[in-house]
């Protein structure tokens, strides 16, 4: 237990995911003081917002007629750097256990990555859950993944001297096809067309592997694999023309993008609603003191999923927020426009 | 009183608008559409959509199963991805390009496929029918 103290971070409180709603929650809660980590999947801030909709304009920002996603995070980033947050990208939090009272929270996470937190409070802004590799409707592929088949690569060397199969025609596609060709024993990269939405340096390397015999491009789809014990020997290719052939296919790494799970939040003993966690509409706590739910996950009656009410939420999370993390110090209301003390966090003053 | 009589018209001009949503009898164009949605186990389900939103938009408010419509009609997800009724392909149009570089993102693209976020309903649309994947994410 020592132990575990020692390598674990203390923390005011712990914000699972970097999306608006999270990332505004760091500012609301900066200014009662209450210091934050944030945890995303993603290897970057944004959410939704950067991850689906970067360029595209999002027209009901109060204040903002206009503006696209990436800008809305670029400008919640800077909002935000007055307070300082430590952010973990490439991480998701698996497991959330209690171990104050409903007076006095206390909260222990770990994250895949092997991470300990400590905190008073925990605000859940995961939006629709965390994005994870979409995994292709081909039947038992379940028994190989982790083993022979990959949606990411984390050790080039467990594709050393093998028949490998990507399919895909997007950029990890691609930079996987051009990274693991020189290690494999053979390469196939299966796509549903001849047209690549990756960066043209990339399909025209690609493309000169083609015509040197380094690698074979298919198009089509993989339909069925054949193995044992989790390791694949076969799949099955389906040609456009309908045709179907058997190759060669040790490893296999599928790349359709990314899908919304919910993931281990259903797992953090949370009452849930369809897969959203319902709050109150005071404090937008969840059904355990100390766990707040903002933005997309949380449902109450006549909820909306716009990032404004993100934004409210994470505002009226943080008064209560802070009744837990400064139980001895009264909360005065302030606004920021005429508030030196806000203004001093801030740092305009 | 001038803004007593500002409501009534408001509510007037409203209700106006609501007798005209669905049937037109004074004749024009349609409002409304019958668009037909089959599942992937062959169950049919048609509904209304309203002219000048989306299929998807369409399926949305009907809660037709196997449509997920992650990112909201953004055409950034493709996991609203359906197969068009080959005696529709032609109405339906075809995709863009942002659409079909998209759909590299769904599984078992065949040429009828779609991602019906980009598929607006218009009148001459009445009867479409599309069918749905078992799978979308």
């Amino acid at each position: 237990m020592n132990q575990l103290k020692e390598a674990a971070i203390e923390t005011d409180v712990v914000i699972v995911g970097a999306g608006p709603a999270g990332l505004f929650s760091v500012f609301e809660l900066g200014l009662l003081d209450i210091k934050a980590h944030v945890i995303d999947i993603l290897p970057r801030a944004g959410g939704q917002c950067s991850e689906l909709y970067p360029e595209k304009p999002i027209y009901d920002i109060p204040g903002l007629p206009i503006c696209t996603g990436q800008e809305l995070t670029d400008n919640l980033l800077k909002q935000i750097e007055p307070f300082r947050p430590t952010f973990h990208f490439n991480e998701m939090v698996e497991t959330l256990v209690s171990l104050g009272t409903p007076e006095k929270p206390e909260f222990r996470l770990s994250t895949d990555a092997g991470k300990i937190f400590h905190a008073r409070v925990v605000v859940i802004a995961a939006g629709g859950g965390s994005f994870q590799p979409k995994k292709p409707p081909i039947p038992k592929i379940d028994a190989y993944e982790g083993k022979s088949v990959f949606y990411a690569v984390r050790r080039m060397e467990d594709f050393r001297d093998k028949n490998v199969v990507i399919v895909g025609g997007g950029d990890s596609a691609l930079d996987w096809t051009l990274n693991l060709q020189p290690v494999a024993k053979s390469l196939t990269l299966v796509h549903r067309r001849d047209q690549f939405r990756a960066a043209p340096h990339s399909v025209s390397a690609m493309q000169e592997l083609v015509a040197a015999g380094k690698i074979d491009f298919r198009l089509g789809q993989i339909t069925a694999v054949e193995g044992e014990d989790g390791e694949l020997m076969r799949a099955t290719l389906k040609g456009n023309d309908g045709v179907e052939q058997q190759i060669a296919c040790e490893r296999l790494m599928p790349f359709f993008g990314l899908t919304m799970k919910l993931g281990p939040v259903a797992d953090w003993g949370l009452q849930l609603n369809e897969n959203l966690i319902p709050v109150d509409t005071e404090k937008f706590e969840t059904s355990h003191a100390g766990i707040f739910a903002v933005g997309d996950i949380n449902s109450y009656p006549g909820k909306l999923k716009l990032i404004l009410s993100g934004f409210h939420e994470a505002a009226l999370a943080a008064q209560k927020a802070h009744r837990y993390v400064y139980p001895d110090k009264k909360l005065l209301f302030q606004y920021t426009t005429s508030s030196t003390n806000l203004q001093k966090k801030l740092g305009v003053s | 009183m001038h803004e007593k009589e500002t409501g009534v018209m408001a509510k007037m001009s409203f209700e106006d608008a609501a007798t005209r949503y669905g049937a037109e009898p004074g004749g024009g164009a349609p409002t409304k559409v019958k668009i037909t949605f089959i599942d992937s186990q062959g169950q049919a389900r048609t509904v209304e959509g309203e002219v000048g939103s989306t299929v998807m938009e369409t399926a949305r408010r009907n809660d037709i199963p196997e449509i997920a419509a992650e990112c909201g009609g953004a055409c950034a997800c493709a996991t609203c991805h359906v197969y068009v009724d080959e005696n529709w392909t032609e109405k339906a149009g075809k995709a863009s390009q942002m659409e079909e570089d998209m759909l590299d993102f769904a599984f078992d693209v065949k040429p009828n496929s779609r991602l019906c976020c980009q598929i607006t309903v218009r009148p001459e649309l009445e009867g479409l029918v599309v069918t749905t994947p078992a799978q979308q994410g």
